[in-house]
């Protein structure tokens, strides 16, 4: 039973890792309608520079400057290369996404070649003890920062008004724009808030007990993606649902690999991708998305 | 009304037919040739691109005429390969019979499949075909009786009615010694001819003009009584065969099947492909996989003339990541600057200058061209 809790503890809190990561996912797809394939290299690039510069200027500034560096690349991307794509379907865009990141992530796993970065955070290896179960330090933090996050900008998202931008952008572009809302700058930040919430993943998904940032980071990343769809990729409830989901999948398989030896080795990495395509054919559109309207 | 309109869709008009026939005549002769005067090394390059050809062909129906993305090719490809190794060497099946089943396994993989293809569209499906390379992975890490594990399995050779595709016997033809990849050559060109001309066929008749609507409306399509979801799955099972044919001749060519070549990036370099070459037509999927699968060989073979680029395990910028590095900015410079990628560039430039003539010829201008 101590086991079952301590692995649904770390599921939860990787869950909302990765739901951190799926909201930056759904809220590009929401402001632009564009399927970000970049966000795995969004991911890495906001943890390369933590790793880089935190021996240099301390980890909180180190922090700091990863989120913004990996807005800034959010930013960039879209104000570059996906605001001057002029073609005639959505799909095209995210082939152009996935273009972004065969660039960036080819340039920075150069970087990092072989080697496994630590990233210094204040927390180490310490572990908290709450009753039976044995948690790391890192893991509560990351369900805190996660929770805390995730709460914050759903506020935004209903009572700002960038919020309120971003969702008009997302029911009607046209009339959105009609009445005043800039859709350049609602892409805009949608693209930086994605990034700077990828950079917090990054962190979180590199610190104990993962031993830190190398070139297997954005396979990590990639389980973000399930986590979006089976949520439902525009609806920012599915992504903290399709997070949890995942996060507890993994860590559940892999916790219990042992029993479920029939299943091979490794199958916390294929388990999320199960989970996904069990729920698309119950509900093609993810468990909170629209469903369309029209059916032909 | 008594005079038809030529339309640009219809390039077979803007070329004359001789012309055209001459062309392909000398592009076959071409191709002929090659093994007659190239080495090894140029040859497996080409064989790697014919099979990537192939493979992008099947892809650019999918996500080109369609318009459903899909990063799960490589799948395609793994399962077309390690079919063929299974077929033909557990089982006994005599090779050709054990290539075209592992075409046909490929295919009911992709029907398997189908209940998801079906039903999403575009960049979901892209998503949702992720699953594909994870569990494929998996799969093809673990059922080691079946796939051989880490280090894969040996592909047995080809053999047509008595001929076979490796080193021994050998075979001398013209003074020019006939190993296993001068004969593939010839099987690699068949190989491709036909997957490009059916392709065509399917492109230009009545299902080429239902999917291409369904990319452009899926409901105007509906409307129209185009069953939308059956022919998604059905453009995906199709898509999926082409993948395990390119699967079957990547194999025969390497000759040792391993798990890490069919992994995410494979399925990258494939959407690479048809974007550089062009979405949605059989050229373009040729030349897209072309540039992209000789690229990295390029750069490899002449790495030490090059600047910038540093031999492998030197610490410098590879040849493979100097490859990547600029596919993927391939990618986005067509994007940005030349939509219709480099098959389209081909019939632009082409149609510019047949305007000109006609219009040298036929000047003053027409009144009727606005």
């Amino acid at each position: 039973m101590a086991v079952f809790l301590e692995l649904l503890v770390n599921g939860i809190s990787v869950g909302a890792v990765y739901a951190l990561i799926a909201l930056g996912f759904v809220v590009i797809f929401k402001a632009t309608e564009v399927v970000n394939f970049t966000h795995a290299s969004l991911l890495l690039a906001g943890g390369y520079v933590i790793a880089r510069l935190h021996p240099l200027i301390g980890f909180w500034a180190a922090l700091a400057a990863g989120i913004a560096a990996a807005a800034l690349v959010g930013a960039l991307v879209e104000f570059l290369i996906l605001r001057r794509a002029h073609v005639g379907s959505r799909g095209v865009l995210a082939i152009v996404t996935i273009g972004v990141d065969i660039l960036l992530t080819t340039e920075l796993t150069r970087q990092i070649g072989t080697e496994v970065l630590a990233l210094g955070d204040p927390w180490g290896d310490r572990v908290l003890r709450l009753g039976p179960v044995t948690v790391a330090e890192t893991r509560v933090v990351a369900l805190a920062v996660a929770a805390a996050l995730i709460v914050a900008f759903l506020l935004a998202f209903k009572f700002t008004g960038w919020g309120v931008a971003m969702r008009a952008t997302a029911e009607d572009a046209e009339t959105a724009a009609l009445m005043g809302v800039r859709l350049g700058r609602v892409s805009l930040s949608a693209w930086a808030v994605a990034g700077a919430l990828a950079a917090v993943a990054a962190m979180f998904l590199c610190v104990f007990p993962t031993p830190g940032l190398d070139r297997g980071t954005t396979a990590a990343a990639m389980k973000a993606f399930p986590a979006a769809i089976l949520g439902g990729l525009d609806s920012t409830t599915g992504a903290l649902a399709g997070g949890l989901i995942v996060g507890v999948t993994e860590t559940l398989m892999s916790g219990y690999q042992s029993e479920l030896a029939f299943l091979g080795r490794g199958i916390g990495d294929a388990a999320p991708f199960l989970v996904m395509i069990v729920i698309l054919l119950l509900r093609p559109s993810g468990l909170f998305g629209t469903k369309e309207p029209a059916r032909v | 009304m008594s005079e038809p309109t030529p339309t640009a869709a219809t390039p077979t008009r803007d070329t004359p037919r001789p012309l055209r026939a001459a062309l392909c005549i000398a592009v076959l002769a071409g191709a002929v040739a090659v093994p007659f005067y190239l080495e090894g090394f140029w040859l497996q390059a080409g064989l790697f691109a014919m099979s990537a050809a192939i493979g992008a062909i099947g892809i650019n129906l999918l996500t080109g005429a369609t318009g459903q993305l899909s990063l799960g090719h490589a799948f395609f490809l793994a399962v077309g390969a390690y079919s063929y190794v299974f077929l033909s060497s557990d089982l006994g099946l005599p090779t050709p019979l054990a290539a075209v089943a592992a075409v046909i396994v490929a295919g009911m993989s992709g029907g398997l499949f189908s209940p998801i293809a079906g039903r999403l569209k575009g960049a979901y499906l892209g998503i949702a075909t992720l699953a594909l390379i994870f569990v494929g992975q998996h799969i093809l890490f673990n059922a080691e009786p079946v796939t051989g594990g880490f280090n894969g399995r040996p592909v047995p050779p080809m053999e047509l009615f008595g001929f076979v595709f490796a080193d021994t016997p050998e075979l001398v033809v013209l003074n020019v010694p006939f190993g296993s990849l001068e004969r593939l050559w010839f099987l690699g060109i068949a190989l491709l001819a036909g997957a490009a001309v059916f392709a065509r066929g399917v492109l230009r008749g009545r299902p080429g003009l239902a999917m291409n609507t369904i990319r452009d409306h899926e409901i105007a399509a509906g409307v129209m009584g185009v069953p939308v979801a059956r022919y998604r799955a059905g453009v995906f099972v199709l898509s999926s065969m082409y993948g395990g044919l390119a699967g079957v001749l990547v194999a025969l060519v390497f000759q040792q099947v391993v798990p890490d070549y069919f992994g995410m990036l494979l399925s990258l370099d494939y959407l690479a492909m048809i974007v550089i070459g062009g979405l949605g037509s059989v050229a373009g999927a040729v030349v897209g996989a072309a540039f992209v699968s000789l690229l990295p060989q390029l750069l490899t073979r002449y790495s030490d003339a090059l600047p910038l680029v540093a031999e492998p395990g030197s610490g410098g910028v590879s040849p493979a990541e100097t490859a990547r590095i600029l596919y993927g900015a391939a990618v986005v410079a067509v994007v940005l600057f030349l939509p219709g990628g480099l098959a389209g560039l081909a019939t632009r430039l082409g149609r510019v200058r047949l305007k000109e003539l006609r219009w040298a010829k036929s000047a003053p201008a027409p009144a009727s061209r606005r």
